[in-house]
C-alpha cells in the first residue's frame, strides 16, 4: 500500500549517515512476524541494510522518542516522519520539549497503515507471512494452502480511515510528493456520541472504560503526555493509583488525561492504537478538539510551531463560559 | 473418558453451574474474549485465548487485605478476608494452566499467602486443548503440551463433541456430578486430535525457540550484556506486558485513607514502572534498561534459580499486545544467541 519503498528510505539513511549529517537513524526494525515491527535506533550501515523495514505495519509515531534521543550527547539523529507525525513534532517544539538542532527530519508520504486485528478478523490465526503490495495484503497462514488476498483499504487502521492530513507540516527534507490537508469525517463518531442522551453516553463510556487495565500505555505513548513526572505516578500527589480500585478511578484517569492534553492533542491516534483492550480513547480527545473548533474557531494543534492554543490564549472574541453551559442546556432540553 | 455432544453443551454448563459458579471465555466486541460468569444462554467463545489471563481469579488486580478503624484513641483491626465459594474456571488453555503452577510457587511457599491459597483451594480448573494455536504461541518452548493441558479436568473439543477426562480428585468429583449430561466413551477422537495438534505445533513460526541458553546460573553471563540497551531503547515503560502476563505476580501494598481509618489493599505493580519497589532510598532500578532487564531475567534466570522452573509459559499475550512489539521471544533470540565468552 505504501508508495514509498523501504529501499528508498534505507538509501536516504545510508547517504545521510555516510556524509555525516546524522550519526544514527530512528526507524522501524523487522520483527519475528511481518507485522510486529519495533521502533529502533540504527547506528551503522549494516544494521540498516539487514533490519530496517517499511511496510503497512509501521504505524508508530516517532516524535516523542526525540525527547530522549536529543538528550543523548550524540550529535544529530535522523527521524522519518509520516504526515500525522509531523503535527506531533511541531507540537513538541511549541512546548520546547526537544532541541530541533539535534534532529534531521525526513518527511515520508503515507498511504495509511494497516490494523493487524482487522487482518486477523479476515484470515484468522496462524499468520506465517504478509506481503504488502500496492493495493493488497497477501497473507499466508499455517492453516490454509492458498494465501488470502486482502484489499489494503479494507484493513486500514481506524485513525487512517479518518486521516486528517497527507501534508507534512515540518521537515528538513521530503521524500516523494507532499499531500494536502484532508476533509475527513473524523468528527462523525463524536457527533454520534453527542447525539446520545447523557445516560446513554455515560453507559457507553462506562462499558468502554471498565475494560481498562491501567497499563498506562495510552499515556506513555502519547506525544502530548511529556511530564517529567506524571501526577498519577507521584506518590506525593495523593492521586497516584497503580491499579483500578473502583470504576470512579478508571474514569478519573482517562478524563483528567483528556483534559490535560486538550488543545495540545494533535489527534495522532496513538492512544487507541496501543490500547490492549481496544478502548476508543481518541474519541475523548477528539470531542475536545471539536468543542474547541466550535467555541473558539478552527484550531489544529501542531499545524505550526509556536501557535497559541485557544485554551492558553486570550482574545476579546473568546466565548463566555456561559456559552458552553447554554450549549449544553440546549442539547439536553 | 466421558463426552458430551456440542449440541447439548448448554446442559453441561448448566450442570456445572449447578455445583459451583462457572466462568468461561465469552466473546466481547471486535474479536476480544474475556472470562465471564456463565448464565443461561451464555456462549463459549471460539477465540484462542482471552486478553486478560485467568490469573485474575486467584490473584485479582486489587484486593483489600485488612481494614483499620479509629475512634478517638481506639483502633479496631478488621480482617476483611472472606472464605471463597467453590468456582469453576472452564476453557483454560495449557499455557495458562501452567501459569498457576508458577503462581503457586510464589504464593504457596512459606509464608503462604492465605488470600491466594483460599481461592486456589476453591477453584476448579477445566482446561481445553488448543486445536488452532497461533503465530504468537510458544508454549512448547517451556515444555507445555497444548494437546494435553493439565488442570483438574482436561477437555478436548472436536467438531461435534466435548471430551472430558479428570486428572485430580477435585476433577473426578465434578465429572461425577456431570454423569447425567455426559456418556462414557473411547479416546480415539482425542488421540486423533492430539496427533493433529502436534503437526500444527511444528509449523508455528516460533517452534524452534528454545530455553537452552537460559536457566539457573546465567546471571553473570547476561546481566551486563550490551544488548539490553538496544532491546529496551524504544520501551515505553508502560505496564501492558506485565498486566496481560499470566505469571507476573509483583504487587504493591498501599493504604487508602477512609477519613476515620485505613483500608490496606494490594494491587498489581509492574517492574516497568518508575515507582516500582521504591523505598526511602529511591527506586533501585534507575533507568528503563534496568527495569526491562529485570522483567526478562526474572522469568528466564532468577525464577528458575529459586524455584526450578521458568516463569514464562509462552502464551504470547505480550507478543500480541506490546505497543512497540518488543517481547520475550525477541529477547531470548538476541540475548540467548550470545556465544560463551
Amino acid at each position: 500500500m505504501q508508495k514509498i519503498k523501504r529501499d528508498a528510505l534505507v538509501e536516504k539513511a545510508l547517504s545521510l549517515l555516510s556524509d555525516g549529517t546524522v550519526n544514527r537513524v530512528l526507524g522501524w526494525k523487522a520483527g519475528e512476524f511481518d507485522y510486529d515491527i519495533t521502533p529502533a535506533v540504527f547506528r551503522d550501515a549494516e544494521s540498516l541494510k539487514n533490519d530496517f523495514v517499511f511496510s503497512d505495519f509501521c504505524g508508530a509515531n516517532f516524535s516523542k522518542y526525540l525527547i530522549s534521543e536529543t538528550r543523548k550527547d550524540e550529535g544529530k539523529v535522523l527521524v522519518f516522519l509520516k504526515p500525522c507525525d509531523t503535527y506531533s513534532f511541531n507540537q513538541l517544539l511549541t512546548e520546547h520539549r526537544f532541541d530541533r538542532e539535534k534532529v534531521y527530519a525526513v518527511g515520508i508520504p503515507c498511504e495509511g497503515m494497516a490494523d493487524i486485528s482487522k487482518v486477523k478478523a479476515i484470515c484468522g490465526d496462524g499468520i506465517s507471512n504478509i506481503e504488502c503490495t500496492d493495493d493488497k495484503l497477501i497473507v499466508t497462514t499455517i492453516y490454509e494452502d492458498k494465501p488470502y488476498e486482502i484489499a489494503a483499504e479494507s484493513v486500514l487502521a481506524e485513525r487512517c480511515v479518518t486521516c486528517k492530513s497527507k501534508k507534512h507540516v515540518a521537515y528538513d527534507e521530503l521524500i516523494g510528493e507532499d499531500g494536502d490537508v484532508v476533509e475527513s469525517a473524523r468528527f462523525d463518531e463524536v457527533a454520534k456520541l453527542e447525539n446520545m442522551t447523557a445516560d446513554e453516553r455515560f453507559a457507553f463510556w462506562q462499558e468502554q472504560l471498565s475494560r481498562c487495565i491501567r497499563c498506562n500505555a495510552c499515556r506513555d505513548v502519547c506525544p502530548a503526555c511529556t511530564c517529567e513526572k506524571c501526577v498519577f505516578n507521584n506518590p506525593k500527589s495523593g492521586v497516584e493509583n497503580k491499579a483500578i480500585a473502583d470504576s470512579f478511578e478508571e474514569k478519573m484517569f482517562h478524563i483528567i488525561r483528556a483534559f490535560h492534553v486538550a488543545g495540545r492533542c494533535t489527534d495522532c491516534g496513538e492512544c487507541s492504537r496501543v490500547c490492549p483492550q481496544d478502548i476508543p480513547l481518541h474519541l475523548l480527545n477528539r470531542k475536545f478538539i471539536k468543542d474547541i473548533n466550535e467555541l473558539y474557531g478552527e484550531y489544529q494543534a501542531g499545524a505550526e510551531v509556536g501557535s497559541r492554543a485557544p485554551l492558553v490564549n486570550y482574545t476579546k472574541d473568546d466565548c463566555e463560559p456561559s456559552e458552553a453551559v447554554e450549549r449544553r442546556n440546549g442539547k439536553d432540553a | 473418558m466421558r463426552k458430551c455432544s456440542l449440541n447439548a453443551i448448554d446442559a453441561l454448563f448448566a450442570a456445572i453451574a449447578n455445583t459451583a459458579e462457572l466462568y468461561l471465555p465469552v466473546d466481547e466486541q471486535d474479536g476480544r474474549a474475556s472470562f465471564k460468569k456463565w448464565e443461561n444462554g451464555t456462549k463459549w467463545s471460539e477465540a484462542l485465548n482471552t486478553v486478560r489471563s485467568p490469573k485474575d481469579f486467584f490473584f485479582p488486580q486489587t484486593e483489600d487485605l485488612v481494614e483499620f478503624k479509629t475512634e478517638g484513641k481506639k483502633i479496631e483491626i478488621i480482617d476483611t478476608r472472606k472464605e471463597a465459594e467453590d468456582f469453576v474456571v472452564f476453557g483454560v488453555r495449557a499455557c495458562d494452566v501452567r501459569s498457576f503452577d508458577v503462581l503457586d510457587k510464589v504464593f504457596l511457599s512459606e509464608p503462604c499467602d492465605s488470600y491466594y491459597a483460599n481461592r486456589r483451594e476453591h477453584g476448579i480448573i477445566v482446561s481445553v486443548a488448543c486445536t488452532r494455536p497461533t503465530e504468537t504461541c510458544f508454549c512448547k518452548t517451556f515444555g507445555i503440551d497444548p494437546a494435553s493441558p493439565a488442570g483438574d479436568i482436561t477437555a478436548w473439543k472436536t467438531a461435534d463433541s466435548l471430551y472430558l477426562e479428570a486428572n485430580t480428585e477435585k476433577g473426578a468429583k465434578l465429572l461425577a456430578a456431570l454423569e447425567a449430561v455426559t456418556e462414557e466413551c473411547g479416546n480415539e477422537a482425542v488421540e486423533e486430535q492430539k496427533a493433529s495438534i502436534e503437526k500444527i505445533m511444528n509449523k508455528l513460526p516460533l517452534a524452534g525457540l528454545t530455553t537452552e541458553a537460559f536457566g539457573e546460573g546465567k546471571t553473570d553471563k547476561y546481566f551486563d550484556a550490551p544488548e539490553w540497551k538496544t532491546l529496551s531503547e524504544s520501551c515505553l515503560g508502560c505496564g501492558t506486558c506485565t498486566f496481560v502476563c499470566p505469571t507476573c505476580q509483583c504487587y504493591d501494598i498501599k493504604d487508602f485513607n477512609t477519613g476515620n481509618g485505613v483500608i490496606r489493599f494490594r494491587c498489581w505493580d509492574s517492574c516497568m514502572y518508575s515507582e516500582f519497589t521504591k523505598m526511602s532510598a529511591g527506586q533501585p532500578r534507575l533507568s528503563q534498561v534496568e527495569r526491562f532487564r529485570q522483567r526478562f531475567m526474572h522469568k528466564l534466570v532468577y525464577f528458575p534459580e529459586r524455584y526450578g522452573m521458568f516463569s514464562c509459559v509462552g502464551c504470547g499475550r505480550c507478543l500480541a499486545k506490546c505497543p512497540i512489539s518488543m517481547n520475550i521471544a525477541k529477547v531470548m533470540k538476541t540475548i540467548g544467541g550470545k556465544k560463551d565468552e
